[in-house]
């Protein structure tokens, strides 16, 4: 299981490959529609690839919950 | 008993498609709906599509892409076995499109049903077409892919008419030129029932489309890449050897991960991508002929060329297979 430094890293990865931003940009603090400008379908790749690396299931109702990194990290890191 | 003389081949001999004159903008769609062309363009990559107008019926648009195929095809309507329509916005259960298009088109009296399965319908009916023409159950086939959505559309649901629009493709099918001569691949084909709901007209009293968008997207953007990809290995061919993509074209952001997925798989970077849903929307069972045609004619696409074409869509149900453009 990764930890939460892991899962952020290889968050961030996959945030750069969907959607080209610097793995830098990715914080914790960090909206994705507002402060990264990532919009719903781009959250869904993202979600999906995550789902993959981590072993966590992300359903479309919960991703519309996870406003910032830190979100997604929390989820994965309980759910994986 | 006996069997029919069976073909080892089946080729597309000629295709062909028909829009509606009536061009509708994003602008238009923003003075009705709360939606910005910027919105539609980057969700979706549509700029513009085509709607029938009333007096248009969906066999009047069949009709007209199956006489441009067989234009193409330089072949004589009474000549054909059988027409295939793919369709799912027929106005009412019967009768079906086949029957009144082949009389349309100038082949009165020969076999003709419809398919349904939505926007997958023209490679699942080209795959049964190849294959009758390979059994022996025709020689040639007309397979047209038509759709009148506007129909089925909630002009006020900002969500779906966005998307949906009307038009017509068709092929022509024959026995391939020489016996080791193979211009339809194998299909690669299945469905998903348990995801009935995912895209449905409702059955109550509206009767308009309704789609759950991100688990279709979710869908598309993960399983359709896998059923291309099968098509490529029936056919025994590698994805390098693909010279043209053409996935349905439900929302370029589909086609695009789509693209991007064969590419991972040895699909090459000079591979052309069809993206005509910037100019026509998502026409359903047309989409896949239509673009073909418009690339061909742009000089995109030159006879001989491997083609890719995977369709999905309602059923939910999907179906590719690799062609040679004639
Ligand atoms: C339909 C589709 C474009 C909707 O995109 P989406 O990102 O899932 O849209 P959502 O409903 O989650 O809405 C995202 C945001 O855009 C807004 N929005 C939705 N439709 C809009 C429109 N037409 N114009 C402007 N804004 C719109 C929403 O209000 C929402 O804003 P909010 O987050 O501030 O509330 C998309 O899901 C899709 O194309 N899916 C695939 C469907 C498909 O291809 N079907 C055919 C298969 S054959």
């Amino acid at each position: 299981m990764a930890d939460n430094a892991e899962i952020l890293s290889g968050l961030a990865e996959i945030v750069e490959e969907v959607a080209g931003i610097d793995t830098a940009e990715v914080t914790r603090e960090k909206s994705f529609v507002d402060d990264l400008d990532i919009d719903s379908l781009s959250m869904v790749e993202i979600a999906v690839q995550a789902e993959d690396k981590f072993g966590a299931k992300i359903p479309d109702d919960q991703l519309a919950e996870l406003k910032t990194v830190g979100d997604a990290v929390d989820f994965i890191a309980k759910h994986q | 008993m006996r069997l029919p003389d069976t073909t080892a081949g089946a080729r597309i001999l000629g295709i062909g498609s028909i829009q509606p004159d009536h061009v509708v903008t994003n602008a238009d769609l923003e003075k009705r709906v709360e939606t910005d062309d910027a919105w539609i363009r980057s969700r979706v990559g549509i700029a513009e599509r085509r709607i029938a107008d009333a007096e248009t019926s969906l066999p009047d648009l069949a009709v007209e892409a199956g006489k441009a195929a067989l234009k193409d095809a330089a072949f004589d309507p009474a000549e054909l076995d059988a027409v295939v329509v793919a369709t799912c916005t027929m106005p009412n259960p019967i009768p079906n499109a086949a029957a009144q298009v082949a009389t349309g088109v100038g082949a009165a009296g020969v076999a003709a049903f419809d398919v349904n399965a939505a926007c997958a319908g023209f490679c699942y009916g080209l795959g049964v077409a190849a294959d009758m023409v390979r059994a022996g159950t025709a020689r040639h086939v007309l397979v047209i892919g038509a759709e009148k959505l506007s129909d089925w559309i909630d002009w006020d649901d900002r969500s779906t008419c966005i998307i949906f629009a009307d038009a017509a493709g068709a092929a022509v099918v024959g026995p391939a030129a020489t016996g080791d001569e193979v211009g339809v691949g194998p299909v690669a084909w299945g469905s998903a029932g348990d995801r009935a709901d995912a895209i449905r007209i409702l059955g109550d009293t509206t009767n308009k489309l309704h789609q759950e968008g991100q688990a279709v997207f979710r869908w598309a953007t993960t399983a359709v890449a896998p059923v291309a990809l099968d098509a490529v290995e029936r056919a025994g061919l590698t994805p390098a050897d693909v010279d043209v993509l053409i996935p349905h074209q439900a929302n370029l952001r589909i086609v695009e991960a789509i693209a991007k997925k064969l590419r991972q798989k040895g699909a090459r970077e000079d591979m052309v991508v069809a993206d005509d849903i910037v100019h026509s929307g998502n026409t359903s069972s047309a989409s896949i002929p239509m673009a073909l045609d418009h690339m061909r004619a742009a000089g995109r696409v030159r006879s001989g060329d491997v083609l890719l074409l995977v369709g999905f869509g309602a059923g939910l149900s999907y179906a590719g297979q690799v062609v040679v453009c004639p």
